[in-house]
């Protein structure tokens, strides 16, 4: 089992990460999220934010100080184990593209709980219930089920990809959601709306959400909202 | 759903490029298969030229020169041996049955065969094959002649024309056998062996066109015309060689043995297969340069495959960054791409083994024809290694945009650089 309940959701501790043959690098003294918190973290581009959700996904190491998820240290796990845990207990949502033309919605979806037992199991004990699972997941997002078992992926809309997306990232329910710039191919009314679904699927799920953007305009949907920059990193409350 | 669905569907995504890599494939191991099949084929039909036959015998030379002038026709016997001693042969209790050759004479660059009809019973090739005929029967008249196919299809001759023999085997100032002119009476069917490009007459006809002639020149005033020529005897003095078949294949040594210690006149009787291995030998360097091309050719074919997968691989960071996002480690992502190419290059060989197998179906009996090979429609034993050879090759060079994707996906983090 792992020792999650009070313990934070992420917990960052002396982070500092530089990429190979570069002078830049990203430092975080202390960063923490909560069980079930939704955190907004903004900062202009170049300030490390990326490299920040790639690290919290355990797909980058840390070049030194502590990267904890659900009580786990990532410098505990190697490479391998850091991906299986990614498989279970982390969903990701990139910026635009989010999608494997060559599957179909479902399938796209299903792909989240692929390399994970434990959340296949949570989404349905069969296969059948998995897919029923994933077309739930993508009703309650807003796409209509027709559509999603008709169109081919490479069809849908910037807006409908971005849904099919998060219910990839959703299905089994992880722990966390990571979003990078999600909303940033959207207009402000798709913006708006899909960001209600997925915070409310989120709220569901139990699941932890956090939330990349350099649109301070949706910040006050989320219960927190962190800077990176130059500076180290300021708290406000939203 | 598993990584080769995955694979398949990615592949599926991208059809066009994948066909033509797919199809680069097919051919390169159409042709390394092709070769080994000729090479193997033509192997098997050269050392079965003479099949059934127990002992090749003529005057003493070299066991390679003897199977040169009596069963290719290449080249000229040095000596020959005499009726006696061909009787002789015959006599022996061993001896189940002899065919005579007589040669010395050619038509239109083919040469002549003076034999019996025996040779029509007894002449075996390939599996045992026996010789027929699609048009036509034995020669039954002294100036019968019986033509193999080649000298039918180049000479467009029919059953009932007329054809002159010429002394000797062609030159500048050949003198021809005009006054006795031969009717073809049967054509045999293609064998790829070189009775293809023989014309069989009967020993009594090559003894009939020479009764006027005497060390290559035709006697002036004694000419003697085809008809009076009929109540000759027409015994022959000599031949050129004899095929013989034994009672027992356990007698062989013996009687070859007993044949080249003939006291009356030196012989040589050789075993056909041990001469014809002997044979092959030389010519077989060529094999090697085949083999080599082919060989060449897939590797071609491979990097055909590999430049494809790299040129992909770009427009596929995507595709690597959402898998290694849902989970899936950099292995997995190198695992793919090994998958991808194994896939390409077993599709590859299918389809090449599938061409070919049409390819021999459709030109079998055009090859036998014009080219006298005997394809096999079954691969061999070697070509199932070939093939293996090929898709563990291809499953090597996927290793290679494999590592490049691994690499990629460990320093990228989950954001793509294009």
């Amino acid at each position: 089992m792992i020792p999650y309940g009070d313990a934070p959701l992420v917990s960052c501790r002396g982070l500092q990460f530089k990429w190979p043959g570069s002078e830049a690098m990203l430092s975080m003294d202390d960063f923490a999220v909560a069980p079930g918190e939704r955190m907004f973290l903004c900062g202009p581009s170049g300030s490390g934010k990326s490299t920040l959700l790639g690290l919290l996904s355990g797909v980058l190491r840390a070049t030194h100080g502590e990267v904890t998820v659900l009580g786990v240290p990532f410098s505990a796990l190697s490479a391998s184990q850091r991906d299986h845990f990614r498989a279970e207990h982390l969903g990701y949502v990139f910026q635009q593209f989010n999608l494997l033309p060559f599957l179909s919605p479902v399938e796209n979806v299903l792909l989240g709980c692929a390399w994970s037992p434990a959340r296949a199991t949570r989404a349905g004990t069969t296969q059948q219930a998995q897919r029923a699972e994933a077309v739930r997941l993508l009703d309650s997002l807003g796409l209509v089920a027709q559509l999603v078992e008709r169109s081919r992926t490479g069809n849908l809309s910037v807006g409908q990809q971005q849904r099919v997306a998060v219910a990839r990232a959703l299905i089994g329910g992880p722990q966390l959601l990571i979003a990078d710039e999600p909303t940033s191919a959207l207009d402000a009314d798709n913006r708006d709306a899909f960001l209600r679904l997925l915070l409310a699927e989120c709220t569901r799920h139990g699941t932890g959400v956090v939330f990349v953007s350099h649109d301070m305009n949706l910040a006050r949907h989320f219960d927190r909202a962190v800077s990176l920059g130059d500076r180290p990193p300021s708290q406000m409350v939203a | 759903m598993n990584l080769i669905s995955l694979a398949l569907k990615s592949l599926r995504q991208r059809r066009t490029g994948v066909l033509l890599t797919v199809v680069t494939i097919a051919l390169s191991v159409f042709l390394l298969l092709g070769v080994e099949r000729v090479r193997v084929d033509a192997r098997r039909g050269f050392s079965s030229t003479v099949s059934g036959t127990d002992l090749v015998v003529g005057a003493r030379s070299g066991p390679v020169n003897l199977l040169l002038y009596a069963i290719f026709h290449v080249g000229e016997a040095t000596n020959n041996i005499t009726w006696k001693t061909y009787e002789d042969i015959r006599a022996m209790p061993e001896v189940s049955w002899t065919v005579p050759l007589s040669l010395g004479d050619s038509h239109r660059g083919f040469r002549v065969v003076g034999t019996t009809t025996d040779f029509f019973v007894h002449y075996h090739y390939g599996a045992k094959q026996a010789l027929s005929f699609t048009r036509g029967a034995p020669f039954a008249d002294l100036y019968d002649a019986v033509i193999g196919a080649e000298v039918a299809r180049q000479l467009h001759y029919t059953v009932g024309d007329s054809i002159v023999l010429a002394h000797g085997l062609g030159g500048p100032a050949t003198a021809l056998h005009a006054d006795k002119p031969f009717r073809i009476k049967g054509i045999l069917a293609p064998t790829g062996t070189p009775v293809d490009a023989t014309i069989a007459v009967s020993l009594e006809a090559i003894e009939a066109i020479h009764v006027d002639w005497r060390g290559g020149m035709r006697l002036p005033g004694l000419e003697a015309s085809a008809e009076s020529t009929r109540h000759m005897d027409l015994t022959p003095t000599a031949i050129t060689a004899c095929l013989v078949g034994l009672k027992s294949r356990l007698s062989s040594f013996a009687v070859q043995r007993a044949i080249n210690e003939y006291p009356d006149e030196a012989l040589l009787a050789v075993l056909p297969g041990v001469a014809l291995g002997e044979l092959w030998h030389l010519i077989g360097t060529a094999e090697n340069a085949l083999r080599a091309v082919s060989v060449m050719v897939v590797l071609v074919g491979m990097s055909g495959m590999l430049t494809a997968l790299l040129a992909m691989l770009n427009e596929r960071r995507r595709e690597m960054a959402i898998l290694r996002a849902v989970g899936a480690s950099a292995r997995t992502v190198f695992a793919l791409l090994v998958i991808e190419s194994t896939l390409l290059t077993t599709f590859g060989a299918v389809l090449g083994c599938l061409l070919l197998f049409g390819v021999v179906a459709i030109g079998h009996d055009y090859l036998l024809a014009n080219a006298g090979l005997v394809l096999e429609l079954a691969p061999s034993a070697t070509e199932w290694w070939l093939l293996a050879a090929v898709i563990v090759l291809g499953a090597f060079a996927g290793a290679i945009p494999g590592a490049i994707a691994y690499r990629r996906s460990l320093n990228d983090g989950l954001q793509v650089r294009l």
